[in-house]
């Protein structure tokens, strides 16, 4: 169920790297090299195709994240959506070439506006109760 | 207007629906019998209780022979995830080791 629309939330990471666009694109898309820095997948870099990111499986999550690859612009833009544990989001990756190497830019996006119930219910002590899944999520990292 | 949140923190408010939920997510699919052994409450109550959860799409059931199976849907406690904490953390430690990754390529 995907509902794109501005009551969504994103996570946005920005770096500059002093590697031209090329090589970071690289370590972007290339699969063993997705592996080192991301998680063990069967990435291609076609729009269309689905894949997956696997992390080590804990109780009640089997570790796989399910993607399908939408935008592919060698050097410049790389888009996939992002889906798990009934998230239902997208990433999408900007190369920016700079005098210095490339800025790169991470937009993850369409956490949904219900976050507000969870700060809410953060101060209700409901981040304890739901631990086993803020585990899960912990996993991830 | 109630969002998934709402009807999530309902289903939740009850302590013994939620001891019922956390001892599916911790020990799996189990048998109505089963969860009423340990409830501590008559199996009506807890038939109950599993039907309000069933609602809120916290658990699933399915049926074997004379006995309900319930299964506890953790993924439906989405809307409670702080996943902007979560994922916040995830890339910044994932743009570390992109950056190690790019140090050690081609050299």
């Amino acid at each position: 169920m995907t509902t794109p629309d501005t009551s969504t939330h994103s996570v946005i990471v920005e770096r500059e790297f002093p590697y031209p666009p090329e090589k970071v694109w690289r370590a972007l898309t290339e699969s063993s090299l997705i592996e080192q820095w991301l998680m063990k997948n069967d990435f291609q870099p076609v729009a269309g195709h689905s894949f997956n990111l696997r992390s080590t499986p804990v109780p009640n999550w089997d570790g796989i994240i399910n993607c399908e690859v939408l935008v592919v612009e060698p050097n410049r833009k790389l888009s996939y959506s992002w889906g798990t544990l009934g998230l239902e989001s997208v990433v999408f990756w900007t190369l920016v070439a700079t005098e210095g190497g490339t800025l790169l830019r991470m937009e993850h996006s369409g956490f949904p506006s219900d976050q507000d119930a969870s700060y809410k219910g953060a101060q209700y002590g409901w981040k304890r109760f739901i631990g086993g899944l803020e585990q899960v999520i912990a996993g991830l990292q | 207007m109630p969002c998934a949140a709402d009807n999530l923190f309902r289903a939740l408010a009850d302590p013994t629906r939620r001891a019922i939920f956390e001892r599916l997510t911790r020990d799996g699919e189990q048998t109505v019998h089963a969860l009423t052994e340990r409830a501590g409450v008559s199996q009506p109550m807890v038939s109950k209780h599993l039907a309000a959860l069933k609602r809120a799409k916290l658990v699933h059931n399915r049926r074997q022979g004379r006995e309900t199976h319930y299964q506890a849907r953790p993924e439906a406690l989405a809307p409670l995830v702080d996943w902007i904490g979560h994922y916040g953390a995830f890339w910044h430690s994932r743009f570390d080791q992109l950056e190690d990754l790019l140090k050690r390529m081609d050299k």
